[in-house]
This record gives C-alpha cells, sequence and structure tokens, in this order.
C-alpha cells in the first residue's frame, strides 16, 4: 500500500526514525527552555556543552576506562558542574545588564570551548564503540530497528517527563517558577535564590550533556557536532515557546517526525523545514504554540 | 531593551562635534595614506568589513535591535553583485548596486517578518531566518553552492575605468566606504535619528508622542540591511568571488564581534573595531582553529569587562562622543 | 624530531647556498607554498602532513647540494574559497610564493587555479578532486596530481559492477563535488551494464543519515553508493553498520575515502569498503620506507594518497626548475608536462597536456579486523588498473588546451 507514492513501510521507517531524531532536539531544546524559563539567558553555549557531554564520555572510556552506563551519569554531572563555573563566575555579573549580553558571553564561550577542541582533536571525529548490551536491534517487519536508536526515544522520553514533572509538579520545581516570575520575593520567603539559579543552570548544561553522551555511540564524536545543531534547537525552542517546558518537548518530538516526513518527500528541504514552520509560527502565534507573551 | 535595566550603550546623537571632525579627518587620512605601506587588498577587505560592521551597529547603537543574522544580506548582496557582473555582465557600478538593492530587498522582507519582536526574540528570529538564506545560497544553482560564484570580473567603472588593478580599484573602494560612512553618519544625526533615539529610550512614550514606532524600527532595518548589502557588493569585487561563507551564521557572529570590541553604538567604533578583528585573523591565520578561541575570548572578555569597547572608552575618558 | 632535522637542513641550504644557476630564479629563492585544510575535515587527509611531505620532497631532491635555495611556507584555507585566495593573493603579490601545493577542497583548488593563472604562477594540487581543473578550468599553470572525480567513478564503479555490483542506489552529497561524482560514477555503471535503482541527495555535513539508509535499505540495490567525503562518509558507514546494511547483504561503495577515514572509521565498522586510491604506504618497499619517515614526523600517522601527491609534486616540480634553471609558473609548469615523472610513490607517470597526471590506480577493500597485522595495515590490494585506463581519455575533457 502506498501512500503519496511511499510504500508505508518505508513511511513508517521514517517516521520511527524522525522520533528519534526529535529524541535529541527535546532533549536539548528542554535544557535551554529550562535555563531561558529561569535565567531569560539564551545559553548559546548549549550546543558546545552537548559536545563537551560526548567528548567527556569519550575520555572517559579511552583513559580512565569507563563504560558507556558510567558515563550517562558522569558526563552529564561533569558537564553540568562545568555549567556551575560559568555562572557563578561570568553569568552571574550580566543578571544586571541587558540580556542580550548573557547572548553574547554564551556566543563567546562556544566559541572558546569548539576552538579548543578543534585544535586538539581536529575536524574528523572520533569513535565512541555503541555499549554491548544495545547493539544490534530487531527487525520489525517494516524497518530493521537498532536497540541503540530505541533506547534512545524511551531514555529521553523518560529525562524529559520526568522533568517536567520536576517543575511543573513539585515543590521544588514551585519555586523554581516562583523565581522566575518575582525572585525578589521569593528570597525574602528565605529561598536562596541565587543558588537555585546556579544549579538550575547547571541541570539545563547537565542536559546538553546527556544528550552529547547518548549521540556519541551513532554520531561521530567531534567538535563541529553542536555547532550547527544547536540553532536548529533554537528555532525549536522559539516554535514551541521559549519557556514552556512542555512545549519544548512536544516541539522538540514533532519537529524530529516533521523533519523525518521531509526528508522523505522532499530532503533537499529537510535543513530549512524548521525554519519555515518558525517563521509561519511566529507570524501566527510569536510567543511560539506553547508559550506565553513575555 | 527599555525598562530600568542598564541597556547597551545610548549613542548621544548631537552636531558633530570636533572631536568627531578631527577622528574622521584621521581615518580618512590613514585609509588614503596606507596603501602605500600596507597591502592594498588587505585594506580593502578592512574597509567593506567596516562598512558592513557600521551598517550592523547602526542598527544595534542606534535602535537597540541585535540582529544576529547581517550576514544575510552581506552575502545575498555579494551574491546578487557577483552574478550580475559575472553572468549578466553588468559594470561594477551598476552591479554593485543590484547588491545593494537586493539587501535591502531581503532586509525589507525580513524586517516585516521580525520588527515585532523585541530583545532576544528578535535576534533568534533574525538567526533563525539567516540560516534559511544560508540553506536557499547552499541550493540555489546560480551561487554555485561549495564552489561559490569565482572568477568575478571587475570590469569597468561606468564603461570608461578597468578595475583590475588595485590602483583603481582601491579608490573606487575608498570612495565608497566614506561614502557609505557618511551616510550613516547623516542618518544617525537626522530628525529620524532622532525619532530612533527616542524610540530607543522610550517606546511606549514615542508611541504616544503619535510616532509610527514600527515603521521607522522597519525603515532603519531596511536601512542596515542595504548599507550591509553594500559592503558585501563591494566585497565580492575586490575578491572577485562569492561564498557561502558570507552568508553563514559565523560571519553574523563576527560583525557582532567587531561592533562590540570598537565600541556599540559609537560612530567609529565599528570601524576599528572591523580592523582589530580583521588583522587579527589574518596574523593568527597561521595558528589555525586558535582564531576561533582567540575570538571566543575576546567576546568573553568584552562582555564582561569591556562593554563600552575601544572607542567606547576613548569616548568616555574624553567625555565626548565618537 | 625529525621535522627539527628537516628544517635544520632547510635552514641550512638557504644559508649556504648561492650561486650562479639562481640568476633567473625570482629573489633567488624557491618559495613553495603549501595550502590546506590544516584544522578541519580534511586536516588527516591534507593538512599539516602535507607541508611534512613538501619538506621531505625538498630534503630528498638535496636542494642544498644542488645550490638551490628552497622555502617552504604553509596556510590554512579553513575549506574556504574565500579564505584560500585572499591568502593566494597575499602569497603571490607580497610574499613572492612560486607556487602553490596540495589545496584539498575543490572549491578553494578552482579559485586558486584561476587566480594561479592571472599572475602566471605554478599550481600542482594533490589534493582536490574536481576533474573540471583538467576539463573546462584546465590552465597552463596547472597541474592535477594524486586522484579526481572521473577516476573514482570510473576505478570503483566499473571495478564493482564486472564483480557482480549491477544494481546500485546513490547517496549523495548534495553540492557540485557529490553532483559530479554521482553523474560520473552513474555513467561508469550504465556504461558496463548496471542500473541504478535510486538516488537520494543528502544535505552537506549530515549528521544523521538514518533515513536516507533506509531508503537505500528498501531499493534492494546490491551496492549503495556513497557519492560524498569527509565526515559524511564517515557517518555514513558508520550508521550502515548500525542499521545491518552490510549484514543484510548490501555492500557500500565509498567513491572517495582516505586512509585516514578508515583509521576513524576502525577495521571493525570500515570492513569491506570498497574503493578506489593512488597510492598505498604497503604497496613496495618505497612506500614503505617513505611511509615510515613520514609517520616519524607525523605523530605516527601515516600518510594519505594526499600526502604521497604533495610529496611526489614538489620532487617533479624542482626537478624542472633544476632543468630550466628559472621559477617562471608557466615555463615550469611546460617543463613538467615534457618530462616524464619518475618517483619514489607513484613511479613512473607522464602529466598530460590538460595538466592531469597520469598513473596506475588500485582499487582496495577494507580488511576485516582479523586479516590486519600491524598499525595502518588497513587495505587489501583487489586489482591494479593501469594508468592509462585510470583517467578520462583526453578528448573528453573539453579542455582548451587539448589540440
Amino acid at each position: 500500500m502506498d501512500i503519496f507514492g511511499i510504500p508505508t513501510q518505508a513511511l513508517f521507517g521514517q517516521l520511527l526514525i524522525g522520533l528519534i531524531n526529535g529524541s535529541f532536539y527535546a532533549l536539548l531544546s528542554l535544557g535551554l527552555a529550562v535555563i531561558f524559563g529561569l535565567l531569560n539567558i539564551i545559553n548559546f553555549t548549549h550546543g558546545a556543552q552537548y559536545m563537551l557531554g560526548a567528548f567527556v564520555a569519550y575520555l572517559l572510556l579511552n583513559k580512565l576506562g569507563i563504560g558507556y552506563w558510567w558515563s550517562l551519569l558522569l558526563a552529564p554531572i561533569i558537564v553540568g558542574a562545568t555549567g556551575v563555573v560559568i555562572e557563578r563566575l561570568m553569568l552571574s555579573k550580566l543578571y544586571k545588564l541587558d540580556h542580550l549580553y548573557g547572548l553574547l558571553l554564551t556566543f563567546g564561550l562556544a566559541l572558546i570551548i569548539q576552538g579548543v577542541f578543534r585544535n586538539e582533536y581536529g575536524s574528523a571525529g572520533q569513535p565512541y564503540a555503541m555499549p554491548e548490551q544495545l547493539s544490534g536491534g530487531r527487525n520489525l517487519g517494516f524497518m530493521f530497528l537498532p536497540n541503540y536508536r530505541a533506547w534512545v526515544i524511551v531514555a529521553s522520553l523518560v529525562v524529559c517527563l520526568g522533568t517536567w514533572y520536576v517543575i511543573e509538579k513539585t515543590k521544588l520545581g514551585s519555586y523554581l517558577r516562583a523565581a522566575t516570575e518575582n525572585p525578589q520575593l521569593v528570597q525574602a520567603f528565605g529561598i536562596n535564590v541565587p543558588r537555585m539559579i546556579t544549579l538550575t543552570y547547571g541541570f539545563g548544561v547537565g542536559l546538553a550533556g546527556l544528550a552529547g553522551v547518548m549521540a556519541a555511540p551513532i554520531y561521530q564524536v567531534s567538535p563541529q557536532m553542536g555547532a550547527d545543531l544547536i540553532i536548529v534547537v533554537f528555532a525549536v525552542v522559539v516554535i514551541g515557546g521559549m519557556g514552556s517546558i512542555m512545549g519544548a518537548i512536544i516541539t522538540g518530538f514533532g519537529l524530529g517526525i516533521i523533519e523525518g516526513l521531509t526528508k522523505v518527500f522532499y530532503p533537499e528541504a529537510s535543513n530549512t523545514v524548521i525554519f519555515i514552520i518558525m517563521a509561519i509560527v511566529l507570524l501566527i502565534r510569536p510567543a511560539g504554540l506553547f508559550g506565553t507573551q513575555k | 531593551m527599555t525598562g530600568n535595566a542598564p541597556g547597551l550603550p545610548i549613542a548621544r546623537a548631537t552636531g558633530a562635534t570636533r572631536h568627531q571632525q578631527i577622528a574622521f579627518l584621521v581615518m580618512a587620512g590613514f585609509f588614503i595614506l596606507a596603501p602605500a605601506v600596507i597591502y592594498p587588498v588587505f585594506l580593502m577587505k578592512l574597509m567593506c568589513f567596516a562598512l558592513f560592521a557600521c551598517a550592523f551597529n547602526l542598527l544595534i547603537g542606534y535602535v537597540g535591535l541585535l540582529s544576529f543574522g547581517h550576514a544575510m544580506f552581506f552575502g545575498i548582496a555579494g551574491y546578487a553583485t557577483a552574478h550580475s557582473a559575472k553572468v549578466w555582465g553588468f559594470t561594477p557600478e551598476l552591479a554593485i548596486l543590484f547588491g545593494t538593492a537586493s539587501a535591502g530587498v531581503l532586509g525589507l522582507l525580513v524586517g516585516l517578518l521580525a520588527i515585532r519582536r523585541l530583545g532576544i526574540y528578535f535576534a533568534m528570529i533574525t538567526l533563525a531566518l539567516a540560516q534559511m538564506v544560508f540553506f536557499f545560497c547552499l541550493q540555489a544553482p546560480f551561487t554555485g553552492g561549495e564552489d561559490g560564484i569565482q572568477a568575478v570580473p571587475r570590469g569597468k567603472l561606468l564603461g570608461l575605468i578597468d578595475l583590475t588593478s588595485a590602483s583603481t580599484m582601491y579608490p573606487f573602494v575608498l570612495a565608497i566606504f566614506l561614502g557609505g560612512f557618511l551616510l550613516i553618519y547623516r542618518i544617525v544625526h537626522s530628525p529620524f535619528g532622532q525619532v530612533l533615539k527616542a524610540i530607543r529610550e522610550n517606546e511606549s512614550r514615542a508611541v504616544s508622542l503619535g510616532y509610527d514606532v514600527e515603521r521607522y524600527k522597519l525603515l532603519a532595518f531596511v536601512l542596515s540591511a542595504t548599507l550591509a548589502g553594500l559592503a558585501g557588493g563591494t566585497k565580492s569585487l575586490v575578491f572577485q568571488l562569492a561564498s557561502l561563507t558570507d552568508v553563514h551564521w559565523t560571519m553574523s557572529g563576527e560583525v557582532v564581534l567587531m561592533s562590540l570590541v570598537g565600541g556599540l553604538g559609537t560612530i567609529f567604533g565599528p570601524v576599528v573595531g572591523a580592523a582589530v578583528i580583521i588583522t587579527m585573523q589574518n596574523y593568527l591565520a597561521q595558528l589555525g582553529a586558535w582564531v576561533t578561541v582567540v575570538q571566543g575570548i575576546v567576546f568573553v572578555v568584552c562582555v564582561l569587562a569591556f562593554r563600552r569597547g575601544i572607542i567606547g572608552e576613548i569616548a568616555h575618558a574624553i567625555k565626548k562622543p565618537l | 624530531m625529525k621535522r627539527k632535522l628537516i628544517s635544520t637542513l632547510v635552514g641550512a641550504a638557504l644559508a649556504v647556498g648561492v650561486g650562479a644557476a639562481n640568476a633567473q630564479i625570482s629573489d633567488g629563492v624557491i618559495k613553495i607554498g603549501v595550502m590546506s585544510d590544516m584544522s578541519s575535515l580534511y586536516a588527516d587527509i591534507g593538512g599539516p602532513g602535507s607541508t611534512l611531505a613538501a619538506k621531505m620532497a625538498v630534503e630528498d631532491f638535496g636542494a642544498a647540494k644542488k645550490g638551490m635555495k628552497v622555502e617552504v611556507v604553509s596556510a590554512d584555507h579553513q575549506n574556504k574559497a574565500d579564505v584560500g585566495s585572499s591568502v593566494a593573493r597575499q602569497w603571490y603579490d607580497v610574499d613572492k610564493v612560486d607556487a602553490i601545493f596540495d589545496v584539498p577542497n575543490s572549491a578553494v583548488a578552482l579559485a586558486i587555479n584561476q587566480l594561479t593563472r592571472e599572475k602566471g604562477k605554478a599550481f600542482i594540487d594533490s589534493g582536490a578532486a574536481s576533474s573540471d581543473l583538467t576539463g573546462k578550468a584546465c590552465s597552463p599553470n596547472t597541474v592535477h596530481w594524486t586522484y579526481d572525480t572521473w577516476m573514482l567513478a570510473n576505478g570503483t564503479g566499473t571495478a564493482i559492477v564486472k564483480t557482480g555490483g549491477d544494481s546500485w542506489f546513490f547517496l549523495t552529497s548534495d553540492y557540485a563535488f557529490g553532483h559530479a561524482l554521482e553523474r560520473d560514477t552513474e555513467a561508469a555503471v550504465l556504461k558496463n551494464g548496471g542500473k541504478v535503482l535510486g538516488k537520494v541527495r543528502h544535505p552537506l555535513n549530515t549528521q544523521d543519515f538514518s533515513s536516507f539508509l533506509l531508503q537505500a535499505q528498501s531499493s534492494k540495490a546490491k551496492v549503495i553508493g556513497l557519492a560524498n567525503a569527509g565526515g559524511d562518509t564517515i557517518n555514513s558507514v558508520k550508521q550502515a553498520a548500525e542499521f545491518g546494511i552490510v549484514k543484510g547483504g548490501q555492500s557500500l561503495a565509498g567513491m572517495l575515502v582516505f586512509l585516514s577515514d578508515v583509521h576513524g572509521l576502525g577495521l571493525d565498522k570500515a570492513q569491506g569498503l570498497v574503493f578506489t586510491e593512488t597510492f598505498y604506504w604497503d604497496l613496495n618497499d618505497q612506500t614503505r620506507a617513505f611511509a615510515k619517515r613520514f609517520a616519524a614526523g607525523n605523530n605516527g600517522k601515516y600518510p594519505t594518497m594526499v600526502h604521497a601527491g604533495v610529496y611526489a609534486g614538489v620532487l617533479h616540480y624542482l626537478k624542472a626548475i633544476e632543468a630550466i634553471k628559472t621559477d617562471d609558473g608557466t615555463k615550469v609548469i611546460e617543463q613538467m608536462k615534457k618530462t616524464p615523472t619518475d618517483d619514489p610513490l607513484f613511479g613512473k607517470g607522464t602529466i598530460r597536456a590538460d595538466g592531469r597526471k597520469i598513473h596506475p590506480a588500485y582499487l582496495v577493500e577494507v580488511k576485516k579486523p582479523s586479516e590486519s597485522k600491524g598499525p595502518y595495515d588497513y587495505y587489501k590490494i583487489r586489482a591494479t588498473i593501469p594508468a592509462d585506463q585510470a583517467f578520462r581519455p583526453l578528448a573528453e575533457g573539453g579542455c582548451s588546451l587539448v589540440k
């Protein structure tokens, strides 16, 4: 049976693959949305931190023999820690100023991180072995689905929904959301707002690092891996609504699927379809699909 | 951008002070005399980028809008000029005009989409739209994709003066640069510029005074885009090449850096900033990827400790606008 | 360490050599510029290794003893045509460089080709792919060494079809280089009686090939032709392994693969890949000796065919200058075409009127991990394509220099 000239089998295969891509978009845009929601800073360094996560996993494996499963835990913590340092030493100095300075700072940091790694490792990319337990795959009939890719979807969903739950449904999350709206008042209630902000930034960055570890076995671990990806993720966040957590998650997965479909029907446009959607969304709903006007 | 948070440096638009006149003479004098000792092609490159940075600065310094996609105007004009000169046989002044006009049209389209948003949203929109332009340039047959448009003839100015050699091309580029610079100066110090400044300082008050704020911002955006296009078109004739680098987002980042280093919202800042960055790129070229690292460090240092930029600091010290 | 010795030798040559023979050498120095991608996706293919290869060639030529002063400078074109042409312009106008070598990346190479012609210098390209350099963009100032898209397409394409891979599906990088490679390979496949079942274009620098590979799988073509290069090829191969493509019975044809790519992939992912190269370090004793010396100065990384091309190109260039006692670009290139070449890496060969260097090509297959006995022991030579068949026939190129 054919839909628009593509056999259903192939179509479902592409949808599934789109979902996998969407997992990365969702994880990354979640981190960005969390950071923007609380700090009002566009974290341009996000792409470099994603790359850092992959490299930390690579280094953990090659220098310390620490495998994938431990890296899933350690790499986000390490990368998140670098985020904490960045926030404490540099970002916090900029809160009193126009938010655009934060954008410029993180842009500069991204250049530094990417440049240093480019010098060390060149651009060719390092191989990272797929963990044993997840290699191989199963034949689903309409396509051969590698186990690792299935794992990516599941893990990403769990992390995204978990984060959403913490932010929207728990007390800690409510403090975070309150601090976004009125930091002085929340501080007056005795909550250490600056520390919360630092940890939030660290958490968002850690999410980027986690995405990096998960990407390492399937994409090349290369210094440039985050550079062009980050712009797409920005578009995802803008479409979803810049401060909306659920918006980032849904849009991430959704756009992954749309991009996957575009690759089937009109591959040359697969790079631009997300930006086109962004332009349309901005015309109709400037705050994004799920966002509220700030 | 409105509100109580200390914003980006506000340009004080008054009449041309003596200091500004002196600075202009120094700058013009430098570019007139320098080709005797400095490689002219390098200087022409410098002038193109300086004009680009000045056009960008018009938007951020005087309207308060950070465009993170200005490379699209620079690059599209470069392609348009290259194509018209090479394939349609335009003479250089027509080719550059065509390039500039293309950038202006693109500026209008982008402006209509983007101008309603402010601050970070505006920056993100311009970035994403610039990415679309980049991918368009990547795919469109006339741009030559990764090859770019090569072997662009410089042609004969007005059909008479052959621009192939640097000795004739240089005065032409110099004239364009100084002309563009003075035009920007004039825009800033005109009644139009005053309204822009008012909008920047307190948009709601400007609205209440009856100014159609959106139209003013759009017009400023288009002007900025057009002048960026002028720089881009000229550059593609200087190097006889138009390529994807000119529309890539890293180019947008570079022009932001140039303005930041030189001094946002100052008249001469972008020129100095462009000089610093281009020279640095030239001399550090042997170090390969370290250039990126150094540029990143400059960004970080400027944002944290040196927000006024070189000219901004000088202007602050002598308490006169520059 | 080797590098220090070489630069000391070159320095000594500069300090000592004067000689009346330099009377017609511009400024008394033969200045060689090695322009490559020093820090990005081609850095391992060319990069600093090319500079090393050039210096080794200068040393082996014995410039010092012959009283010739030779200087080697290098620069990074960052894969950008504007950076490359900017540097080249400065080199020619200000720094008095006489010849440019290497330049991987066809876009940059075409720009340098044009500029070199305008300035009357010499350009010996060992890194770029575009067959246009000896076709419609051919120039009396350019020699195209090592390989080109026609050779790759016909070498790999023909050989694979003849060994049974007669149905193809293309995964093509969506820009001029990829289109050209796909076009040339399709022509070669059809000429040999094969069929092309489908093609899909992917954007340059794609991270994720899963959807394209899925289409390739469902086409059931026997061969999936990868008309891309560098990181895209590596990603395609890696992800093809993940999706069980080779295990499922289809084979991958890398249209442009280098030794450094295989090293980056690892044998377990790259095994079974079939492609064409014009140099492999393990061909004979001379290539092995070169490889050992080269690796010692290059962090243990063995030479790719691009590095070999730079070495051989510099050697032949210097021999030509020695013969005609001038470094005028156009004249030297003419001399290089007149003399047959002979170097330890490519053996004996010639340079045609259109600037194309002719030498044999080798169809190689990547070994399985179990078959590899030492570092960089990666290839099995499946076939040798004789020099007169490896490259596009002279008349078919559309080069204006060919009468």
